[in-house]
């Protein structure tokens, strides 16, 4: 591994060097055009192309939320007015409980990405650290398991919290807290088992030296390993917030009240129609809804990246 | 094991056994003891909500779930208070919540799809007799006036009885016949007030006058005795239904009209007719829904026609998307080559930004008569994207790779980036040209490594409700066909649809459909299991 590293940054570095030697003689960098397009150029025509169709709708989408004008056609012409009227209007309009479908999303999928990651690195360290009767059954069943999503069997979900709203109206039909029970079921899943993964990587050294001085394993679990575990953590914690942020199919049929609805079932149902919706006000929420995602999502890119690639070099 | 045990101790200094004793009296002193408590504490709170869930079950009368939480409390507390079942304070809460949540509701959409649960159908048939009376309920003219009180339990109401003729008192529910009680507080001849029962004040009779009105406790055990309800929650009198129902023979007569209407048999009483009374109720129908969905012509063609389009959708999301992301992984992994950062921000935009919201206004760019696609790029064109058969179908694999893309991107990144460069510099030594080196060397190097992520890539799309709903609802619809469904649902849209949209829900058939697609997803399962041989790594 390190002598690949090493004759990877050499080559860096050579590179750097001719770089820099063309920069200072332009008359050979312009006579090579052609060795250069073949070289790089082209690659960055094909990026600058997809990077149009990867931005578009985004930029589209921003502009029809800075549109005062609330129809679909007005918001064609791109930034021809700005203004953040649709902004105001999304927010304040009594018909349309946006604030609230965002306090729910963020409520709904906060809580559920940390009880959610907690619970999984729960099973994840009893999976890698203890050997016990039922373990590698165990983990096949919750590979097998995730093999079949929940929104599956969404109509049994359905039945089964109204049966249980009629006993225990707090987290039957209609509550948040119901909604955030159904997604706990899936915190033994694809999660687990990529912690499950990581957790292996920390040496079980550290868990023995600790044992030795006199520690319990609960004590191992939270104040060595969590801490150790903590950026596969925070990439399925992110994930997850996303993923449940997505989730329309469970919160749809769950959630009756519109104040008690998340974002994904507000707005889906807002733009139901596109030739009455107020696209403005929709684009307006939606920009609205997807800064913070984005925002965390470009901060920790990075941790992410090295989390899908870890999933793919063990799954 | 015991290898690393001795190596652990030879570098740090084995602790003598005073030392060792005196760690553990100050563990014991500080951290056990605050464990211990808060340890109890949890327990005490999962305990105190178990207790109130008896509570509440042993009132509705649910013996079986009452004995389920019982003894998994029972099993929690035992878990967690003994020393040795450590494995199982680590995997509880996870195994509990996947067993109420998915296995549960796994099998009982196996249940589901085997009954005709759905719209006029979805209870016992004891709810479905007491609905059906309910709702012809008419005042037995010259009946004697009730002075009753209404109460209440746990959110639930009741009717607080005296009887006019000798001055007994009795207590119901919805649910719950009357019955004679005791320990009532009596006012001027009248109860006002029973222990274990809140009486509602006068404000609060207002507040809920429509759920007092909705009241209306059976007299009796027999359905035909009528029931007592209140306009005001002071004064009660007695109904009977206009429907008589005899269970012996169980039928449900008409007594204003004379028609008998008999138990066909399939959840409803019919009568001679063939008039149906609704609701009807629940009853087992063996494999009616499957034999339904496979003979039934208006039922077959669009479930054939969607499954192949569910395979063509996600194997063609998969493809389309993994060749855009591995092209622009290959045109990025160059080194001399500028602003690769901020291409590489613009390309995962649309994975960063949330896929439902992509779905919509991709949907509004698509519109036909107005969207910016045909307005603005095509010049007024009235190109039907997203109601054209063949074009939904197009626009909802080219949004796809949208949404996709980036994310394949990122993988194959990361995959080119774990092959060495020796790979490459032994290649052109060999004389291969960068074609051959990437077509025999590198692409079989990454497909080692992005099979799995495909598989899942496959398994998600196959699934994609969000995308297929947001974007045409599924839409346009097929025609001539007995359920709701268009030229692009996919298999989950349309169990989705069946399920909950429309007149008519049919949970019964909805879940039907679930098992056919679960058949299929444990088929792909187990050949790309064998293939991946991911279960067999598992240590």
């Amino acid at each position: 591994m390190t002598e690949v590293r090493l004759s990877h940054s050499d080559q860096t570095v050579a590179e750097n060097a001719t770089d820099t030697a063309t920069a200072y003689e332009p008359t050979k960098r312009r006579r090579s055009f052609g060795r250069w397009f073949a070289d790089t150029g082209w690659r960055h025509v094909v990026a600058i192309v997809v990077s149009i169709f990867a931005i578009f709708p985004l930029l589209y989408v921003l502009s029809a939320s800075l549109n005062p004008q609330g129809t679909l056609t007005g918001s064609n012409q791109l930034f021809s007015a700005i203004g953040i009227d649709s902004y105001v209007r999304i927010l304040t309009d009594p018909q349309i409980p946006y604030p609230m479908w965002f306090l729910n999303t963020i409520l709904v999928a906060t809580i559920t990405g940390f009880v959610m990651v907690f619970i999984g690195a729960l099973a994840a360290y009893a999976f890698s650290r203890m050997r016990f009767a039922g373990r590698r059954v165990g983990l096949i069943t919750i590979v097998v398991v995730q093999m079949f999503p929940q929104l599956l069997a969404v109509v049994a979900i359905f039945l089964m919290m109204s049966a249980i709203g009629d006993w225990f109206p707090a987290i039957g039909l209609n509550t948040l807290s119901g909604l955030i029970l159904i997604y706990l079921g899936g915190a033994l899943g694809v999660n687990t088992y990529l912690m499950y993964g990581f957790f292996n990587t920390i040496p079980k050294e550290l868990d023995e030296a600790a044992k030795i001085d006199g520690a319990g394993h609960a004590r191992i679990f939270f104040t060595i390993i969590l801490r150790l575990v903590a950026p596969i953590l925070a990439v399925v914690g992110l994930l997850s917030f996303i993923g449940i942020v997505n989730e329309y199919v469970i919160a749809s049929v769950m959630l009756i009240d519109p104040e008690k609805q998340t974002l994904v079932v507000g707005l889906t149902k807002l733009v139901s129609n596109p030739r009455y919706a107020d696209w403005s006000a929709f684009s307006a929420g939606a920009v609205m809804a997807a800064i913070p995602v984005v925002v965390v999502f470009l901060l920790l890119q990075k941790y992410i990246v090295g989390g899908l690639t870890a999933g793919a070099t063990k799954g | 094991m015991t290898d690393t045990l001795t190596t652990a101790s030879e570098d740090t200094a084995p602790p003598s056994p005073r030392q060792r004793s005196a760690a553990r009296m100050a563990d014991a002193a500080g951290g056990r003891l605050r464990w211990l408590i808060f340890k109890i504490a949890l327990l005490a709170i999962v305990d105190a909500v178990a207790v109130f869930a008896v509570f509440v079950l042993f009132l509705h009368n649910e013996w079986l779930v009452l004995a389920l939480v019982a003894a998994v409390t029972i099993l929690v507390n035992w878990i967690y208070f003994s020393r040795k079942q450590i494995p199982a304070k680590y995997l509880t809460p996870g195994i509990l919540l996947l067993i109420v949540f998915q296995i549960f509701t796994l099998v009982y959409t196996g249940y589901i799809g085997f009954t005709n649960y759905g719209t006029g159908h979805n209870g016992s048939k004891d709810q479905a007799v007491a609905s059906l009376m309910r709702s012809s309920l008419v005042r037995v003219e010259d009946s004697p006036t009730f002075d009753v009180t209404v109460v209440e339990r746990v959110g639930e109401l009741g009717l607080l009885v005296t009887d006019p003729t000798d001055g007994d008192v009795s207590l119901g529910t919805n649910l719950q016949p009357l019955e004679p009680v005791d320990d009532v507080t009596m006012e001027g001849g009248k109860a006002v007030a029973v222990d274990g029962w809140t009486t509602l004040q006068f404000a609060d009779v207002l507040s809920r006058s429509n759920d007092i009105e909705a009241l209306a406790v059976p007299y009796s055990d027999d359905p035909n005795d009528g029931a007592i309800r209140t306009q005001d929650g002071q004064k009660g009198y007695l109904y009977v239904s206009t429907l008589e129902y005899d269970a012996a023979a169980g039928t449900m007569t008409d007594t204003t009209t004379g028609t008998v209407y008999t138990d066909n048999g399939e959840g409803a009483f019919v009568s001679a007719e063939g008039e149906e009374l609704l609701p009807g109720w629940q009853v087992f129908v063996g494999f009616e829904n499957f034999v339904k969905a496979v003979t039934d012509a208006s039922i077959r063609g669009p479930l054939l026609s969607v499954t192949a389009w569910t395979f063509v959708f996600a194997a063609v999301s998969v493809a389309s998307t993994f060749f855009l992301g591995l092209l622009l992984a290959l045109v990025f992994n160059h080194k001399g080559m500028r602003f690769k950062n901020t291409y590489r921000i613009m390309l995962i935009l649309p994975y960063a930004f949330p896929a439902f919201l992509g779905a919509l206004v991709w949907a509004g760019m698509m519109n036909e008569s107005f969207g910016f696609i045909n307005q603005v790029l095509l010049g007024g064109a009235e190109i039907p994207w997203l109601t054209d058969p063949w074009l939904a179908k197009v626009s909802v694999l080219l949004v796809n790779l949208w949404l996709g893309f980036p994310y394949m991107f990122l993988v194959c990144m990361g995959a080119l980036q774990g092959i060495p460069d020796e790979v490459n510099e032994a290649g052109v030594m060999d004389g291969a040209n960068p074609w051959q080196i990437f077509r025999r060397i590198k692409l079989p190097l990454l497909l080692v490594t992005v099979t799995p992520l495909l598989i899942a890539s496959f398994a998600f799309n196959f699934n994609n409700f969000n995308l297929i709903y947001m974007l045409t609802g599924g839409g346009p619809r097929m025609e001539d066909t007995a359920i709701r469904v268009g030229h692009t649902d996919i298999l989950i849209s349309m169990v989705y649809k069946v399920a909950f949209t429309g007149e008519n829900r049919d949970y019964g058939l909805a879940s039907a459909f679930t098992i056919l697609i679960f058949i299929v997803v444990a088929l792909i399962s187990i050949v790309s299991f064998r293939k991946t041989k991911a279960l067999e790594e598992l240590n």
